[in-house]
């Protein structure tokens, strides 16, 4: 039956889907005719003039738009004139340098503030302080300090990924069961072997978890760093678009966006699946 | 006496009380006991019975007093003495054969892997597991991963076996065989074995000896229950035994009614001296220690089976 479920909903989902794209033509399409006009203005005025058309643009639009854009991804025309791919590449590499900063940062300290109670207490004034501060609020600080803006997105984006890591890390080795401890302990295992062979695949899927929402949050935060930083990036196209009032251009971007951080929720939620245990 | 394999002195082990004081699980407790003795620890929940399964092991230090094993004061966990879990314990990221070989490399750092693999084999073989080495413990039942859980702690050939109610969450027919395997491998290797149970007929069919815990707090060792019964007995016709019912009821009788109130009963119980009960035919004799003389005999605790050849 479960398959019979699956095409249901793959029907429903294209339904709705259909209906989402006819509603959205509908009502951005041209009307007719609403002003007579001299043919040369009216070539001026452009549709949204002369045939009553809507100025967000219809899926029609958004479609050829998006089909210039994928089969020159690439392309360069200078700073303010780059493919998507090229735009897409620096964001999702601010967010691997950023994002790996922060693993290799986390996961050890992780280990330490789980591990050791005195670490957990001393460190946690700090971190409830730390956590909830907007990784953008940094911006300005890591500006001053850091005097390069492409350095500063990825401070920023270790800054917001950080802390899932972190807290995941720290949960998951304290709350290892004490019993798999106890069988090390009993086996004469030591600290590093026990931390590599026992602590670290118990912790494993908890730690796995927080890498995941890092990477959500971290994708979230690099659209508005770059808006603020500039120069290149998803987010600075987006931007850009806007002040060019390319509608069309800013949906495509939107679109993608959607489509790039689904891909990495996807990677870690494999991930975590490779080392999750059943009990 | 003779030569002591395990010696527990004079252990106690407190924990900071409401209020300050402190509240002591035990205090100076001993016990000893011989290489290739199996003894079993019965007692109601709360005697610290698993604490001092734990000190034993080295997984929990005592608050005063010391466990000499073979000559040597022991000192944190150590791989002469294997621990089986009440919970299994096993690896579940692990095979059946990866949580074994974990405990061989952890003896043998050394031997390559298909040393380890070999190793690992035979005891996985021991326990009846032939055909099960690549399974997870969460594919199997209660009784095979406990049946891990032995080969486990067999695999690295401890000097002692130390077992925590390991079989109390399996169901009966399960933990029948169990027993079987624990007692037929006990008696093959040699192996000394001291294990906590609930289980009086357990107890009967397991052990040498059968150490009775009064209840806790202050919980002491009061009487050291021989078993009478031969080597050679078997699980099915263990109740047929002659001696059996009147082992039996003493055990259950010191659990339902003398352990709560044992310290108030026997006022000049020496810890260092705890009687030796022996169970014989005509009657239940209370025999001291020290190899002095008999100093008292008295009426087992069910006259109607104590003294069968009296009445005929």
């Amino acid at each position: 039956m479960t398959s019979s479920l699956r095409l249901r909903a793959a029907i429903v989902s294209i339904a709705l889907f259909a209906a989402f794209i006819g509603v959205w033509h509908i009502a951005t399409r041209g009307t007719g005719a609403v002003a007579s006009m001299s043919p040369e203005y009216a070539r001026l005025m452009g549709l949204t003039a002369t045939a009553g058309k809507s100025a967000m643009p219809g899926p029609l639009d958004v479609g050829a738009k998006l089909w210039e854009h994928l089969q020159r991804p690439f392309y360069d025309n200078g700073p303010n004139d780059k493919g998507l791919g090229i735009q897409l590449g620096y964001s999702i590499a601010r967010v691997g340098l950023g994002y790996l900063l922060a693993v290799i940062v986390a996961i050890p300290l992780g280990f330490l503030i789980g591990m050791s109670p005195l670490i957990n207490r001393a460190l946690d004034p700090f971190i409830q302080i730390l956590k909830p501060i907007s990784p953008l609020a940094w911006m300005p600080l890591a500006l001053y300090t850091i005097k390069d803006s492409g350095l500063s997105a990825i401070f920023v984006i270790f800054i917001c990924s950080v802390w899932p890591m972190l807290l995941n890390t720290a949960f998951g080795v304290a709350a290892v069961r004490k019993e798999w401890i106890n069988v090390a302990r009993t086996l004469e295992v030591g600290t590093l072997r026990r931390a590599f062979t026992v602590i670290l695949p118990a912790a494993a899927p908890t730690i796995l978890t927080g890498m995941r929402i890092s990477i959500g949050i971290a994708w979230l935060v690099i659209v508005a760093a770059e808006m603020l930083v500039g120069g290149t990036g998803i987010g600075y196209f987006v931007w850009n678009e806007w002040n060019n009032l390319s509608i069309t251009n800013v949906i495509i971007a939107i679109l993608l966006i959607g489509m790039v951080g689904m891909l990495l929720d996807q990677i870690l939620a494999r991930f975590t699946r490779m080392v999750t245990f059943p009990e | 006496m003779t030569e002591k394999f395990i010696s527990i002195e004079a252990i106690a082990k407190r924990y900071p009380g409401a209020g300050g004081g402190e509240i002591a699980v035990f205090e100076n407790l001993w016990l000893s006991m011989q290489r290739g003795e199996f003894g079993c620890v019965i007692g109601h929940s709360g005697c610290g019975k698993t604490t001092v399964l734990n000190i034993l092991a080295g997984l929990d230090a005592p608050s005063a007093g010391a466990v000499i094993v073979d000559g040597q004061a022991i000192e944190g966990t150590s791989l002469d003495r294997a621990v089986i879990f009440q919970s299994h314990a096993l690896l579940p990221w692990r095979t059946v054969l990866g949580n074994v070989a974990y405990a061989v490399t952890s003896k043998w750092r050394d031997w390559d892997r298909a040393r380890v693999r070999a190793h690992a084999q035979t005891f996985i073989d021991l326990v009846g597991l032939t055909g099960a080495e690549h399974k997870r413990p969460s594919e199997l039942s209660g009784g095979m991963k406990q049946r891990v859980g032995i080969a486990r702690a067999l695999s690295i050939t401890p000097k002692i076996m130390l077992m925590d109610e390991p079989f109390s969450a399996l169901d009966a027919l399960t933990r029948g065989t169990l027993q079987d395997e624990v007692r037929r491998i006990c008696l093959e290797t040699g192996q000394t074995a001291f294990m906590i149970t609930h289980d009086v007929d357990e107890a009967i069919y397991l052990a040498d000896r059968i150490f009775l815990m009064t209840n806790g707090p202050a919980a002491v060792l009061a009487e050291i229950v021989e078993n009478p019964l031969p080597k050679d007995r078997g699980r099915t016709d263990l109740h047929r035994h002659p001696y059996y019912y009147a082992v039996r009821n003493h055990i259950v009788d010191f659990l339902v009614s003398r352990s709560k109130s044992f310290a108030t009963d026997t006022p000049g119980h020496d810890p260092r001296n705890v009687p030796v009960v022996r169970i014989g035919k005509p009657e239940l004799v209370i025999a001291s220690v020290a190899d002095g003389p008999l100093q008292e005999t008295k009426q087992a605790s069910w006259p109607g089976l104590s003294r069968p050849s009296t009445s005929s």
